[in-house]
């Protein structure tokens, strides 16, 4: 996982296809050492993960959790399966939800 | 191949091979489970079927065996099998396990919490995801061990190269 100041946000990239039970606690612990930044928006880019877990969505609530009062967390890319655990369990209504990354951002890696 | 070493026979329960059915054992860990779940769907008779339906089939497993290293091998991993069968417009599931039963010997409920954006919860999506996607859900303990069956609609199998398993 990487971060890229987008001056307007942090945009966080998760180059690996899974998150899950047995990636949950890397992926929180390296979401909260990415985000000790001023930026009140980080944008989770989940382009690249075609699988989550409860456990992964468990982790994204947390790391969501851990930005804080004033700051949010939102979420793009969501591929098919991955957009499905947030709708059967509603949090599609909890976080801001970009199909895509916008113009001009997509070379952000 | 990675996922290779997981894969091994039941011994005290050979299964007949049928055609589309599959038959895997691996080790209740996290590691084995996040392994086994990517030998198990790209196998071809998983690998062809609608992505929909692969989605929920994926959702269903990590759920299922997740909850098994948590719950019913929270003293230790042991084996687990899973064993899917081929029907026209289903698949058939069955996951067993040598752990821990149930509480009560019942599923848990998996209500969805209601969500409050200032206290949202971190957890508890497991078996409601499960009952959400899931049909003719049931659990049996016997001889010391747990089956959870199930079954999952499919929508297409005329696309499904059984031959290639």
């Amino acid at each position: 996982m990487y971060s890229k100041d987008m001056v307007d946000y942090l945009l966080i990239c998760v180059p690996s296809d899974r998150i899950d039970a047995a990636g949950a606690v890397h992926f929180k612990d390296t979401m909260r050492e990415l985000t000790q930044t001023a930026h009140a928006r980080v944008v989770l880019d989940l382009s690249t993960v075609a699988f989550l877990d409860s456990s992964g969505l468990g982790a994204v609530v947390v790391a969501m959790k851990a930005l804080g009062p004033g700051r949010k967390l939102e979420l793009s890319g969501l591929t098919p399966t991955v957009e499905k655990v947030f709708r059967l369990t509603r949090m599609d209504s909890i976080f801001t939800i970009h199909a895509s990354l916008p113009e001009g951002l997509r070379n952000a890696g | 191949m990675q996922g290779e070493r997981i894969l091994h026979s039941f011994p005290e329960q050979p299964v007949l091979p049928r055609e589309g059915a599959i038959n895997l054992v691996l080790n209740g860990d996290n590691a084995s489970v996040h392994d086994g779940l990517r030998v198990l769907m790209a196998k071809p008779s998983v690998a062809g079927l609608t992505e929909d339906t692969r989605g929920s089939l994926e959702i269903i497993l990590a759920e299922v065996l997740n909850n098994v290293v948590e719950h019913a091998y929270r003293d230790g991993p042991g084996p687990i099998r899973i064993y899917i069968s081929r029907r026209p417009d289903q698949l058939v599931v069955s996951v067993y396990d040598q752990g821990a039963p149930m509480p009560d010997l019942q599923m848990p409920k998996g209500e969805l919490a209601p969500l409050d954006p200032d206290d949202l919860p971190e957890g508890g999506f497991g078996w409601f995801l499960i009952r959400t996607l899931t049909q003719d859900l049931s659990y049996e303990r016997l001889d010391n061990r747990n089956h959870l069956r199930f079954s999952v609609p499919v929508q297409s199998l005329n696309v499904v190269d059984i031959d290639a398993d």
